[in-house]
């Protein structure tokens, strides 16, 4: 019997405003201790929460960007629990009416082994406003545990989807698809390693073919897409084992641990929590006008779709080229960057997805690393198109560019890359050539087209790579037939 | 001087007549004479209180003071004062110092008021008798055998034993105007949302309000001058422009439709105390008002429906008394789970906890829907019941509080009993509504003794002005709100 994963996920997204969902304290990350703690993070006596717009904004436009329903009243809710990062004793958050309703991802799932690329439509359920807890800080002092508040309150948008994947590949897609949205709108800096963005899974396994959904288990605040392909695969397999020997799956929220690669429950449904979750008597409902979602549509950047669509019209690129460079915004400010700078289009399109992204993948770089920067990239290319230098030699040129030398025509002074244009050492290359390649003279008149190729070839080596490769088949075959 | 009114010690201060240390000695001498006995004070800070006297009286000679500059507030112990012990009536807090003004306290400062004090309240503003207060009983300085009312018993009596010029006080569910009606003053609850609540320790968030408690309705109409406006900082406080509440004092009562609710009127009013209503009406009819019978036919479900929201309320507020960053720790304690339960246990009294657990009780899940949310409906028809009255009429009198003061300890062993004090004022806190309590006259106590009896007056939205104007126009005529109890000083009671 062939069984079948369901995977949805849950993301905590944490939104890039400057001051809290909830207060004016600061949002920055790695500050000491309870310094951007104001007396709303520490919930002081009498203290009161006020929604802070700009997290209210990021939500929209995420709204905006997934084709979802934006409530024009939605509710935030107090989910009540007590824990020590959490200094109220609950935690606003939105509840039954959340501002963002159903929407939907399209995720292109890469090819793997014989399976080929393809697009799948992610459903999103929800996304809601809510607020960060502190953090517990243990063994500051020995034998202590310690609490900072800097988080508390820190704006999250928690972004739902229906259980619609079914690999590992689907949901890290997916996760990854959805990291880059956010950032390309501009409402979370992405950074997983200081928590702004955090996946919990929830796992089931069916036999292939039910339209019942198996219990799940939900693996908590996975930050790394590595991790969580291990997760999921690892979790799937155990559901699978666990129930092919008759056991059953019991609702629980899990754990994964990297250095072993397992999945662990945490607690088991039994142990949950009752969050008592009621409307905050603090804030009024949350209203989203016809005219507040126009407002955040006008500051919309353009969006991966439109503009991967304008790239095909704009700069004559293929579907394919247009997408991949649209994968990122950050990659496609870099190719945008470089035609402005005077790079063609299609060439520029050809390095950045070539030698640019090829270097960066090697050195585990991101596109706003890169030793080589745009304008510098397309000082390369000009040189390319300006015939002063041949593509092979500008691969050379790059190399050196992307160890740390910055000047292209300094590069190619010192290395002596500059192609031989000048008619006359052409000629006399030819010439030469010709004279030493007799025989190969003789087959191309006999109508061998191969033996042309090969005198090119004699002629570029003679030039040492450096002969203007056009000028030398122009020449060569004037030569020939003349 | 203790017994003047607000207007006339603000032209004493203007006019040099007296200092404004010199009148704030005069108060802390007479609350170091009654206060021991009276117990109207959680915390006394005179060197503070002074301080702020000192820089009164030079605000005053810059001539830049305001009416109420120089003027000795007491403040209820429910808002945080910077430097100040800010208890809220509850042992949890009895070591906490704020670290920052709640509103209603900056605005008193910025107006240069004095702050006498933090006056005694039930723990976390939860009770009718200012019996479950973590700091002891308040005595009514009409009767040292009986309770001042609560929450606001301690603002109730400093007001009532002239140890102030004036009080705030918050109201949830009658906190203002029940003491006040039992102590013999003049108190207002705004309409929800009037004065901020930022820097008030919150009970119930969508009831509570704070409001002024002093002698007559033209110092409440002072005071809310002070304590009324918007602020950014409490989000649901009202986007108004600001009004000057002594604006209609004068006005004359001719035609004024007053609403009188048959329920208010029913079985469990105190016979006495109907007879002073009456009275106080008859009086208004004499003032050329018109009265109209009307029915507030649910007012029966206002506390049921108060204590299921109010306590699943403060069950969610009093949730960050954990005893993690503030307030009472157990001294001893085996794991977090542990150090939860017993500083929780130790901090809290029986009252705060009976309505944590009901509170807890109602938002848990499989009661939600048949508690919290069914309470919620009713809360609707509750208010809508009171948008039909104001068809017809003005304002809404009656009773505020079903009997005049009751004795200490009588009514602490039945949760009930001490409830239904707030009968007739809770519903304008579910609706809300401003209301006002005003002394009406007296009725003998069981002993004997003559106790204040407050008529309540409701009023629309917004519609302060005119309700202080409607309690004016009735102090012109009567004298019941100038009268003060003979008090007994600490020394003769031992």
């Amino acid at each position: 019997m062939e069984w079948e994963v369901v995977i949805g996920l849950e993301t905590h997204a944490q939104l890039q405003t400057k001051t809290k969902i909830f207060s004016g304290a600061s949002t920055a990350f790695g500050a000491e201790p309870n310094t951007q703690a104001c007396e709303v993070s520490i919930a002081l006596p009498g203290v009161l929460p006020v929604l802070n717009k700009e997290a209210v904004q990021c939500a929209i436009k995420f709204g905006l960007a997934v084709n979802a329903e934006i409530a024009p009243r939605s509710v935030f809710a107090r989910k009540n629990y007590f824990y020590p990062d959490l200094p109220k004793g609950y935690q606003i958050s939105q509840y039954e009416l959340p501002v963002v309703g159903k929407g939907a991802v399209t995720i292109q799932v890469p090819a793997a082994g014989k399976n080929a690329a393809y697009e799948k439509v992610i459903n999103i359920t929800r996304a809601h406003l809510e607020e960060d807890a502190g953090k517990s800080v243990h063994g500051a002092v020995e034998g202590m545990s310690g609490i900072d508040l800097n988080r508390a309150g820190t704006p999250l948008l928690e972004i739902v989807t229906e259980p619609d994947m079914r690999s590992a590949a689907e949901a890290v897609a997916y996760a990854k698809q959805l990291h880059e949205l956010v950032q390309w709108i501009g409402i979370c800096d992405g950074n997983m390693q200081e928590g702004s963005f955090r996946c919990d899974v929830n796992v089931s396994v069916r036999k292939k073919g039910s339209e019942k959904l198996g219990t799940r288990r939900e693996i908590k605040n996975l930050n790394s897409f590595k991790f969580m392909q291990q997760a999921i695969e690892y979790e799937t397999n155990w559901q699978i084992e666990t129930l092919e020997d008759g056991g059953t799956i019991q609702q629980a929220t899990i754990l994964f641990n990297p250095d072993t690669g397992e999945t662990r429950a945490m607690r088991s449904k039994e142990e949950a929590n009752d969050y008592r979750y009621f409307p905050d008597p603090d804030l009024l409902p949350l209203e989203v006008t016809e005219a507040d979602k126009a407002a955040v549509r006008a500051n919309m950047p353009e969006l991966p779709e439109a503009m991967k669509a304008r790239f095909e019209a704009q700069y004559a690129l293929s579907g394919y080229d247009a997408s991949a460079l649209t994968t990122s915004r950050a990659l496609a400010d870099y190719f945008v960057a470089a035609v402005d700078a005077g790079a063609e289009a299609k060439q520029a399109a050809n390095w950045v997805m070539g030698s640019v992204s090829a270097k960066l993948n090697a050195e585990d770089k991101a596109i706003h690393d890169s030793p080589v920067s745009a304008s510098q990239l397309a000082q390369l290319l000009k040189r390319i198109a300006d015939a002063t230098i041949s593509n092979n030699a500008a691969k050379q040129v790059f190399e050196a560019m992307w160890a740390g030398e910055a000047d292209v025509d300094v590069i190619i002074e010192a290395k002596g890359l500059k192609q031989v244009s000048d008619t006359g050492a052409i000629e006399a290359i030819i010439n030469e050539v010709l004279a030493a390649n007799s025989a190969m003279v003789e087959e191309y008149k006999a109508g061998k087209e191969k033996a042309f190729n090969a005198l090119v070839g004699q002629a570029m080596k003679a030039s040492k790579g450096k002969a203007n490769p056009a000028q030398v088949n122009d020449m060569l075959k004037k030569k020939l037939t003349a | 001087m203790i017994n003047s009114s607000l207007k006339q010690l603000g032209d004493m201060l203007q006019t040099k007549k007296i200092s404004s240390v010199e009148l704030t000695q005069s108060f802390l001498s007479r609350i170091s004479e009654y206060n021991p006995a009276i117990n109207a004070y959680i915390a006394l800070d005179e060197a503070k209180t002074l301080a702020q006297a000192k820089a009164a009286d030079a605000l005053i000679a810059s001539g830049s003071a305001l009416p109420l500059t120089g003027i000795p507030i007491a403040q209820k112990d429910i808002f945080c004062a910077k430097g100040w012990q800010t208890t809220c009536g509850s042992k949890m807090l009895a070591n906490f110092i704020a670290p920052y003004d709640a509103q209603v306290i900056s605005q008193f400062d910025a107006v240069g008021a004095v702050n006498l004090g933090k006056t005694n309240m039930d723990e976390f503003a939860m009770g009718s008798s200012n019996e479950t207060s973590y700091f002891g009983g308040v005595k009514n300085p009409w009767d040292f055998d009986r309770v001042p009312g609560g929450s606001s018993g301690g603002s109730a009596a400093a007001v009532a034993a002239r140890l102030c010029a004036a009080a705030t006080g918050t109201d949830t569910g009658g906190s203002i105007r029940q003491p006040a009606s039992l102590c013999g003053l003049t108190g207002l609850k705004p309409t929800y949302g009037v004065v901020s609540r930022y820097g008030m320790i919150a009970f119930a968030s969508s009831l509570d309000q704070a409001g002024p408690m002093a002698k007559s309705a033209e110092d409440c109409a002072l005071m809310m001058n002070v304590m009324a406006g918007f602020d950014e900082r409490d989000s649901t406080s009202l986007q108004r422009e600001k009004e000057d509440y002594t604006r209609d004092l004068n006005k004359p009562l001719h035609g004024l439709r007053i609403g009188l609710p048959k329920e208010f009127f029913a079985e469990g009013l105190d016979a006495n105390v109907g007879n002073v209503i009456e009275g106080a009406i008859a009086e208004y009819k004499k003032l050329g008002a018109e009265i109209v019978e009307i029915s507030l036919p649910n007012t029966g479900l206002s506390i049921p429906v108060y204590y299921v929201l109010a306590p699943a309320e403060a069950s969610s507020n009093l949730s960050r008394y954990d005893g993690v960053r503030y307030g009472h720790r157990a001294a001893e304690y085996t794991d977090l789970m542990d150090m939860y339960c017993k500083s929780r246990a130790e901090g809290f009294g029986a009252e705060v906890k009976r309505r944590i657990l009901i509170g807890t009780y109602v938002l848990s899940a499989g009661y939600y829907d048949a508690y919290y949310l069914k309470a919620q409906q009713i809360r609707r028809l509750i208010a809508q019941d009171f948008i039909e009255a104001f068809k017809q009429c003005d304002v809404i009198m009656g009773p505020a509080a079903p009997s005049t003061a009751f004795k200490a300890g009588e009514k602490v062993d039945d949760p009930v009993a001490m409830y239904l004090q707030d009968i007739y004022t809770i519903s304008t806190n579910l609706a809300g509504l401003p209301g006002m309590s005003v002394p009406a006259g007296f009725s003998a106590g069981s002993d004997g003794k003559a106790l204040p009896v407050g008529l309540q007056i409701i009023g629309n939205y917004f519609d302060e002005a005119r309700m202080l104007n409607v309690a004016h126009q009735y102090q012109q005529v009567t004298d019941w709100h100038t009268r003060m109890p003979e008090l007994k000083a600490s020394g003769d009671l031992a």
